[in-house]
């Protein structure tokens, strides 16, 4: 009896151990970026260059919170996301909604096409997204940024709302419907806190793929108070000036609130990004 | 309350299109068929073309095979492997072009911790300018590119895992096949619709990536490390051509290329509802 336990022990000491070297590997260059955020200005163009600061400088962090600059491209990060993403969820819910409930005629063209525009990035289009916003006369405007962002995270919000919306059985409404509750009550009350997880599932995606978002603000926003982190970061570091140390903390200030919440909706994501094919 | 809710899709219907539109307006509008013949003389566009596809197909390769170990030790229970499953989450929600910048600092040629690595372990003689060598500038893209797709692929590859049934297993232990039998036997064949799922998406996504080439490539004149996607870029707004009609011309092909691994994506799905 004990030789297998003993086997068991070993084959799981053997099995994290293998993870945790997986893990490092992982998560080594980013251990890089925050050495290298924490090191002071003059560690950082030494040869041979050390992994982690010689003197600790936690001030990097408090000075770029304190810049601007930085303070400019946070609140654009800020006010795109967030506004993208209650667009996302105000227009997704009832659409994933109807689409659950209901067979009408354009259904399934419907699905099609949000299924489409899913694989889509705006990458392909970014030419078409400038020559439209262009003749709107909205380049260099939040709006742009916001719908062009919403837009594309529609797909994934529909498709995860509507397998949430379709596995909420009808006859919990059909119950409330008899006990004189009427539609809007009905999902007011019942079928929106039930999907209260997929809804957490897409405003969390939504707001992460906003906040990430970088060729179209690239091409989108010239002013540079207007440009949101991933693009106004960089100009830390340009042909001019390299202040790696600072691009690297604002790098970390703008990743660590993104990896904790994409944590939280882990177990959710594949079912929404390999929309059709699981179910 | 019903017209409401049915304007709703099809206002999302319109926001969503627009972009696809304004390109096929742009198109019809102010591009005649002279830029797409315009884009055939373009004397980059062979290395171009041939740049994606070693772009492509290599990361998307690497990155299957990676993961089918990644996600065969995931599946399995040992202390620890929450945290595992955390650290993989981070390149995939990290931004890619603050990844890409990591990756540019990590390459330097007389800073970067790599060089000093490799030459400290006698790997490499003397240090590589990773970035700057025409030899060596596409390995290092794809590098990261595989470091950045391998999160997504695991996660796909694992749902596939999950979804087979344990009694599968015990099936193939009591005929008596060796662990490795029943893997290329029982497991593969079992997880080809994840695998496919996987590698249609991943095609999509590397071919679509943006920022990582762009970041990477960032030091070198011309277009001898671009793919499709950052050729059309840099022809509408950093070379000196500024040429919007021609990038619009290759931006359709884009889109093009896109929709035929998308039909494929779709009958792949279709394939796999008709067997269930």
């Amino acid at each position: 009896m004990r030789a297998p336990w003993r086997r068991r022990a070993a084959r799981r000491a053997a099995l994290s151990a293998v993870g945790l070297l997986l893990a490092l590997v992982v998560l080594s260059p980013y251990l890089v970026m925050i050495f290298t955020a924490a090191k002071p200005e003059g560690e950082l163009r030494v040869a041979p260059p050390r992994l982690t600061p010689l003197h600790w400088r936690p001030g990097n962090f408090l000075e770029v919170l304190a810049d601007p600059g930085f303070q400019g491209w946070l609140g654009a990060s800020l006010v795109v996301a967030l506004a993208s993403t209650v667009i996302v969820v105000l227009a997704a819910t009832p659409a994933a909604y109807y689409t659950a409930r209901h067979r009408f005629p354009g259904r399934s063209a419907f699905l099609l096409l949000v299924l489409i525009t899913q694989m889509f990035s705006p990458t392909a289009l970014v030419v078409g997204l400038y020559r439209q916003f262009f003749e709107l006369d909205l380049v260099d405007t939040y709006a742009a940024l916001i719908l062009t962002n919403a837009a594309f995270n529609l797909a994934f919000a529909i498709w995860i709302l509507r397998a949430f919306f379709a596995s909420i059985p009808r006859e919990i409404e059909e119950a409330a419907a008899v006990d004189g509750c009427d539609r809007l009550r009905a999902l007011l009350r019942i079928t929106l806190p039930l999907s209260l997880p997929a809804i957490v599932t897409a405003v969390i995606f939504a707001f992460i793929a906003a906040w990430n978002e970088y060729i179209v603000a690239l091409t989108l926003m010239t002013d540079p108070t207007r440009k949101p982190l991933t693009v106004g970061i960089t100009s830390y570091v340009t042909a001019y000036v390299q202040h790696w140390n600072h691009l690297f903390a604002a790098s970390v200030i703008a990743i660590v609130p993104v990896v904790v919440l994409f944590a939280l909706i882990e177990r959710h994501l594949v079912g929404g990004l390999t929309a059709g094919s699981v179910k | 309350m019903i017209a409401a809710v049915v304007g709703y899709p099809a206002a999302a219907l319109v926001r969503a299109s627009l972009g696809r539109y304004s390109i096929t307006g742009l198109y019809q509008g102010s591009v005649g068929a002279g830029n797409y013949a315009r884009l055939l003389e373009q004397e980059a566009l062979p290395t171009v073309l041939a740049n994606t596809v070693v772009w492509v197909t290599t990361v998307v390769v690497v990155a299957i095979v990676v993961s089918l170990g990644t996600a065969q030790l995931l599946n399995e229970r040992f202390p620890g492997q929450r945290l595992v499953r955390w650290a993989l989450i981070v390149p995939w929600a990290a931004s890619l072009v603050m990844t890409a910048k990591l990756f540019v600092w990590i390459y330097d040629y007389y800073f970067g911790i790599l060089n000093h690595a490799l030459t400290t372990l006698h790997i490499i003689a003397e240090p590589v300018d990773w970035l700057g060598n025409d030899a060596t500038v596409m390995g290092a893209m794809i590098v990261v590119g595989v470091f950045v797709s391998l999160p997504f692929t695991t996660y796909v590859v694992l749902a596939g895992l999950a979804a087979i049934p344990g009694e599968v297993y015990e099936a193939a232990r009591v005929d008596g096949a060796s662990a490795w039998r029943a893997y290329r036997s029982v497991t593969l064949p079992l997880l080809r619709p994840a695998l496919l799922v996987a590698t249609v998406l991943n095609v999509i996504y590397v071919f679509n990536s943006f920022p990582i080439v762009w970041t990477l490539n960032d030091r070198n004149p011309g277009f001898a490390h671009d793919t499709m996607i950052t050729y059309m870029y840099k022809i509408a707004f950093k070379s000196s051509l500024r040429d919007v009609g021609l990038a619009a011309a290759l931006g359709v092909v884009n889109v093009l290329v896109i929709l035929l691994a998308v039909a494929f994506y779709l009958r792949t799905v279709s394939w796999r509802e008709a067997e269930a």
